[in-house]
């Protein structure tokens, strides 16, 4: 019986070592952590244009991700993107007149929603929206401008 | 005399060969029966039949007067463990020791305590004259050695039918003698059935108490060893005697040796 | 040209007729794997065997092809001067692809061939004949206890494979060619997406220790108990898992992140 307790050792040491190794891809390599902070609650927000916002791309205030994008869908009735942000339970913070805006990371990189709180004293509730938007600024748009700009002077 | 095993009519086919051809014997209980035949008559696979792991093309395989054959899985394990299998091989599982090779049905099929389990096994290795052996690993056994604790290991479960497939090939005279006294012993102290296939004639001959010859598919002969030895049947006389020419042909069936090196090839 | 169909037809035939064998045999087993609750120290040697015993190739496998993804991905990355781009790199390659994939085919040639050569061996030495006529079923006592210690033990290493992975990557981006140990960190903690990325990484290498767990048992079961047919079988088991595993993956992939 002495191999088998040694084999016991070694598999416990194994299995061990496999849900660590499953622990850190979790915690250290992925996003897990932003999944498990508790609940979220939901607020909508419209835009003119989202350019190339993704569902979980990052929603910032004042740089700090408080939540992700969670749904992305066009409104028929009101012409424009619907945008649905889910923003961690810890952060019930949001004014009414919160103004949203998406924003590029670098030149190239990602874009996500930064949000900048307004000066009202209610807080927004699950399902509320926020009225206050600035579209994403799309390149080719601005380099037209620019040079329409540049050739009407 | 009641019969343990009757065999009735069995033809068996292995692919396009013919095994056995409506071959038909009864094996009575408490008594040693041996078959004998030369090498490649399908003696092993005639334990195989009554085992139930191969099923005969037509005819039948009574144990106990059930119906081999027609048995569901789980009658049949019922059935399989009231048998004994020595196979020549010994079989023994190679990852287990000694002990726990002849622990192995007990632990399969039992629910006993692990000290009655310790006596038990311990008491059947002391049958076969291994008790000090129960520590050691197959690897380690000589041939003689691995067939006596297989021995050890089919009686754990106290079955009423052994099975000898070939339990004489390969051993030394010290050796053979000792397997020799074992089954005469198993058989005469418990009474139980034993099923013996072989073609060592000596050794067969001098404990079984009904010999069966089979060749090509059929019983050639049935007696006891003595009827056999006095028979005037030219094929039982070369078998016994071991002579190399006779009813049995030297040479395996072939066309004709002028057809084979002079004729045209169609290979 | 009849004698050629007729191979063909043969051929065919004869792969259909193991294909079934082989499904038979599958469900054969998982119908044996409860009678293996009440009993879990069956389940231990086989899992020393299957996965303690793999542990240190998939260890040191895992190492160095991080550290490789680590020189490759920096020298096509600083070409861009997205070298802060390197743990996202390392990490989406490792735990999407060359985790379960690498670990699959490493699994199936250390563990999968000595599967296949145990139980054919046993086969050919008539211990599987003999548990028969013991009243045990060897599927249930013998292969059940291998299959599942081969396909639990599967998605354990893979995730090793890839954390380890991770590691040699950093160790080369971070402690040799200088990138920023901040931005390899938070970097790949925002690219690398736990549920699309990672989870779906374990779902693929639980797969593939499925699948290569159960050819590696039937090749062995199945094969022609003699030398040469377990010597076949053996290399028939990690031809065939390195395959399956390979094709598998693309259709997995096509599946999850299309």
């Amino acid at each position: 019986m002495r191999a088998s307790r040694a084999q016991e050792i070694w598999v416990g040491i194994f299995v061990a070592a496999g849900i660590a190794a499953l622990f850190m891809l979790a915690l250290s390599v992925s996003n897990y952590t932003s999944y498990t902070k508790g609940g979220q609650y939901h607020v909508i927000v419209y835009f003119d244009n989202i350019g190339g916002l993704k569902i979980r791309a990052p929603v910032t205030l004042s740089g700090v991700t408080i939540g992700r994008v969670a749904d992305i869908g066009y409104d028929k009735e009101k012409y424009q993107a619907k945008v649905v942000l889910g923003i961690d339970d810890a952060y019930p913070i949001l004014t009414e007149d919160t103004q949203a805006s998406i924003y590029t990371a670098g030149l190239l990189g990602e874009q996500y929603v930064a949000l900048e709180l307004g000066a009202e004293d209610q807080t927004l509730k699950d399902g509320d929206r926020i009225y206050h938007s600035q579209s994403a600024l799309v390149l080719e748009e601005l380099i037209g401008q620019f040079l329409v700009k540049l050739t009407s002077k | 005399m009641d019969a343990h095993i009757r065999i009735e009519g069995v033809t068996f086919y292995r692919g396009d060969r013919m095994i056995f051809d409506d071959i038909s014997m009864e094996i009575p209980r408490g008594q040693i029966t041996a078959i004998m035949g030369p090498s490649g008559t399908g003696k092993t696979t005639l334990l195989r039949l009554i085992g139930g792991q191969l099923v005969p093309n037509a005819g039948h395989v009574y144990v106990d007067g059930q119906d081999v054959a027609a048995l569901s899985r789980s009658e049949l394990y019922t059935l399989r463990k009231r048998m004994g299998m020595l196979f020549q091989s010994g079989a023994l599982l190679t990852d287990l020791s000694v002990f726990e090779n002849v622990a192995f049905p007990l632990r399969e099929h039992t629910r006993m305590g692990e000290d009655m389990l310790r006596d038990m096994v311990l008491m059947k290795l002391e049958s076969v004259g291994l008790r000090g052996a129960h520590a050691l690993m197959p690897a380690e056994l000589s041939g003689g050695m691995a067939r006596r604790v297989a021995l050890a290991r089919s009686i754990a479960l106290d079955p009423d039918l052994i099975m000898y497939d070939e339990p004489f090939t390969g051993l030394d005279p010290i050796t053979m003698a000792t397997i020799v006294t074992l089954i005469r012993r198993l058989n005469d102290a418990v009474g139980i059935t034993s099923l013996l296939v072989s073609h060592d004639i000596h050794e067969t001959l001098s404990i079984a108490d009904v010999v069966y010859l089979i060749s090509e598919g059929k019983v050639v002969e049935r007696g006891t060893p003595d009827t056999l030895s006095n028979s005037n049947s030219a094929w039982v006389k070369q078998f016994l005697q071991g002579l190399p020419d006779g009813p049995v042909p030297f040479h395996y069936p072939a066309p004709s040796l002028a057809e084979d090196f002079l004729g045209q090839r169609d290979a | 040209m009849l004698d050629g169909f007729a191979a063909l037809g043969h051929a065919t035939l004869a792969a259909l007729q193991k294909l079934g064998r082989a499904f038979l045999f599958l469900l054969a087993t998982l119908g044996g794997l409860p009678a293996l609750l009440p009993r879990p120290r069956l389940l231990l040697k086989e899992f020393f065997s299957v996965g303690v015993l793999s542990l240190l190739i998939i260890v040191v496998s895992g190492l160095f092809v991080g550290m490789v993804l680590g020189l490759q991905g920096y020298v096509t990355l600083s070409k861009f001067g997205a070298e802060e781009s390197l743990g996202v790199v390392v990490a989406l390659s490792l735990v999407r692809e060359l985790g379960p994939v690498v670990t699959a085919l490493l699994f199936a040639g250390r563990a999968g061939s000595a599967l296949t050569a145990e139980i054919g061996l046993m086969k050919s030495t008539e211990q599987l004949s003999g548990m028969e006529m013991m009243a045990v079923d060897p599927v249930k006592r013998v292969i059940g206890p291998r299959y599942a210690a081969g396909f639990l033990s599967m998605p354990l290493l893979a995730a090793m494979f890839s954390a380890v992975g991770v590691l040699g990557g950093y160790f080369v981006g971070v402690g040799i060619v200088g990138v920023d140990e901040g931005s390899f960190w938070s970097q790949m903690q925002s690219g690398v997406d736990w549920r699309e990325d990672v989870l779906n990484g374990v779902i693929k290498s639980i797969v593939f220790g499925f699948v290569v767990s159960w050819i590696a048992v039937f090749e062995g079961y199945d094969c022609v108990p003699t030398s040469e047919g377990v010597s076949q079988a053996t290399t028939r088991t990690v031809v065939h898992s390195a395959l399956a595993v390979l094709g598998l993956d693309f259709v997995l992939t096509g599946l999850m992140f299309s």
